[in-house]
């Protein structure tokens, strides 16, 4: 376990290593960062004055090193546009897409769970085809496709909920669909998977042999062992929907990150945007880490596999 | 694998989509960069404010949507083949190199397939867009240099389970080079799971483009994408749903159909095993 725990967290330091040389170049390199602190009425003289007196013109090496110790100060840069800090611009969008986000996986599981343990108890049934049918269907829709109807079905012609903005509850509602309804596909499919191998299983047959309840040897011995390769997946998708927030945010005027993201790249504001980029990939890495080790924990295999 | 329905429909509408690509200019009624003032936002042809020979209405420019419907299958199908080719020699050759020798090239091919799935596809795809300017090359170039991890995944299990097969020991005895055994003995034994992952990051690339496109740091305007005509359309769609309906049902087809084709292989061959 401590081999195991050790190589994951190396490995983890690598990418947040080689994920914060991807945001560094993106923002100093792809660009010029002096004429985006200066603005677009500078002369060549004041972008010089700036370059020296925020040391662009330093090597790389020694401005990457600035930004690596910045970040690590929680100093993510500043804006262009609004000259604030974007670590508090960042910080004050972090609930509303981690609502969603919440609010998404829970709906997509709550979906996902039910369907996949129903199809695989009955495989080749209608009723594990339907669902099936679901999931291809589901992967197809396009995510803002899918917002856009939504909206024009449960806000327009039938007036049931708000399509825009982040104020109530009921504003995350659609969004959650949205975003939940695009990972549901991948969730159900493994589940089902699982649980149909599970259930092929010796000691299921054992425990139906002993006389156990469907019931409990559904919720009790083969749910329990189906889910393991579900936490990995689900972590896996939760950092996409921070990703995916991009899309469903814009489309329902959510002022999360997502929406931050997208008003920076419209107007070319890179520390955000490296900042953002930088900030979900975090999030991932932790959360798959995290996956990792609790597979790990709750599955001796995996331990002893290292 | 003829007998399989969900592989023939899919393969089928794709087939047709790839011909109504090809013959665009024959199909298409108008020029889908023609506009007409006078023609604009005007319905569908069950609508009863339809216009003759415009048969699914105009955008609001007042070009012809059916036109530029018909062109927007050489977008999609453009990016879903070329940014599927790129992804595809990118990751097979990291996942068979990594596979093939095992070790600390394994595991520096490893690290940076966990980068990569690190990275959110579309913020990153977004942000180099942001930075070099939307145009057709750009969101294809960037759409196949980002999704070739599950190429690389899966072309790296597969090989795995092939380096010790007999067939590449007796290769390697008959003095065959390791790049002659990678490229001769291993690629055409993976072939199979690799074209599943083609189709299903093929449908992923169709829709990361509309998606870029819809955000207005895609293809750029007049190119009639899919995803530029829903993010066009949207501003019009509470009286005119139609203009958002048509696109998103064409890309859905498509994404479909390719997913279908997908699902048919996994199974064909999940059945011949």
């Amino acid at each position: 376990m401590l081999r195991l725990f050790i190589s994951r967290c190396a490995l983890a330091l690598f990418v947040v290593f080689a994920i914060s040389i991807i945001c560094f170049l993106l923002s100093h390199v792809a660009v010029d960062p002096a004429s985006g602190v200066a603005g677009d009425s500078a002369t060549d003289a004041d972008l010089e004055a700036i370059r020296l007196q925020y040391g662009f013109d330093r090597p790389l090496i020694l401005q990457y090193g600035d930004y690596v110790a910045g970040v690590m100060r929680g100093d993510l840069g500043t804006s262009y546009l609004s000259g604030e800090p974007v670590s508090a611009l960042i910080a004050e969008r972090i609930p509303a897409t981690a609502l969603l986000a919440c609010l998404s996986i829970a709906f997509a599981l709550a979906l996902a769970v039910p369907l996949g343990v129903l199809a695989a108890l009955r495989p080749n049934s209608w009723l594990d085809r339907g669902a099936l049918t679901l999931a291809v269907v589901g992967q197809a829709v396009p995510n803002f496709w899918a917002g856009l109807l939504l909206i024009l079905l449960f806000g327009i012609k039938l007036q049931w909920l708000p399509i825009s903005g982040s104020s109530t509850l009921a504003h995350f509602v659609l969004p959650a669909i949205t975003l939940g309804s695009f990972a549901m596909p991948a969730l159900m499919r493994l589940i089902r998977a699982g649980m149909i191998e599970v259930l092929e299983a010796d000691y299921i047959r054992t425990a139906r042999a002993m006389g156990l309840s469907q019931r409990a040897i559904l919720f009790k011995y083969a749910l329990r062992n189906a889910v393991l390769p579900v936490i990995s997946l689900t972590a896996v998708q939760f950092g996409f929907m921070l990703g995916g927030s991009i899309i469903v945010e814009s489309v329902f005027a959510i002022q999360g990150i997502g929406y931050l993201a997208w008003q920076s790249m419209s107007r070319s504001d890179m520390p955000v945007i490296q900042a953002i980029v930088l900030f979900i990939s975090l999030v991932y890495i932790v959360l798959t880490l995290l996956a990792d080790l609790l597979n790990a924990a709750l599955d001796p295999r995996i331990r002893e596999k290292s | 694998m003829l007998r399989h329905g969900g592989f023939m429909i899919g393969g089928g509408v794709l087939v047709l989509l790839v011909l109504v690509a090809v013959f665009a200019p024959l199909l298409a009624p108008h020029d889908p960069f023609a506009q007409s003032l006078a023609l604009r936002i005007k319905p569908p042809f069950w609508h009863e404010a339809s216009v003759a020979g415009h048969p699914l209405g105009t955008d609001q420019l007042g070009r012809d949507y059916l036109s530029r419907l018909i062109y927007g299958t050489r977008i999609s199908l453009a990016v879903g083949f070329g940014a599927v080719l790129i992804s595809g020699i990118i990751g097979i050759t990291l996942g068979v190199v990594a596979g093939y020798f095992g070790g600390w090239v394994d595991t520096c091919i490893g690290a940076l397939i966990t980068t990569r799935l690190s990275l959110p596809v579309v913020l990153v795809a977004l942000a180099v867009v942001a930075v070099v300017g939307g145009s057709l090359t750009v969101v294809l170039l960037v759409i196949g240099l980002l999704l070739w991890d599950q190429f690389a995944v899966v072309a790296r299990t597969a090989t795995q389970q092939l380096r010790h097969a007999e067939f590449v020991a007796s290769a390697r005895a008959m003095g065959a080079s390791r790049m002659h055994v990678m490229c001769r003995e291993i690629l055409p034994n993976i072939r199979a799971p690799l074209t599943v992952v083609a189709t299903v990051e093929m449908a992923n690339a169709v829709l990361i483009e509309a998606a870029l496109s819809f955000l207005g740091l895609g293809v750029q305007a007049p190119l009639p994408s899919w995803g530029l005509m829903l993010s066009e359309g949207k501003n019009f769609m509470f009286f005119n749903p139609w203009v958002i309906t048509l696109p998103g049902l064409c890309l859905f087809v498509l994404a479909l159909s390719i997913n279908l084709l997908g699902d048919g292989l996994r199974d064909v061959q999940e059945g011949g095993r």
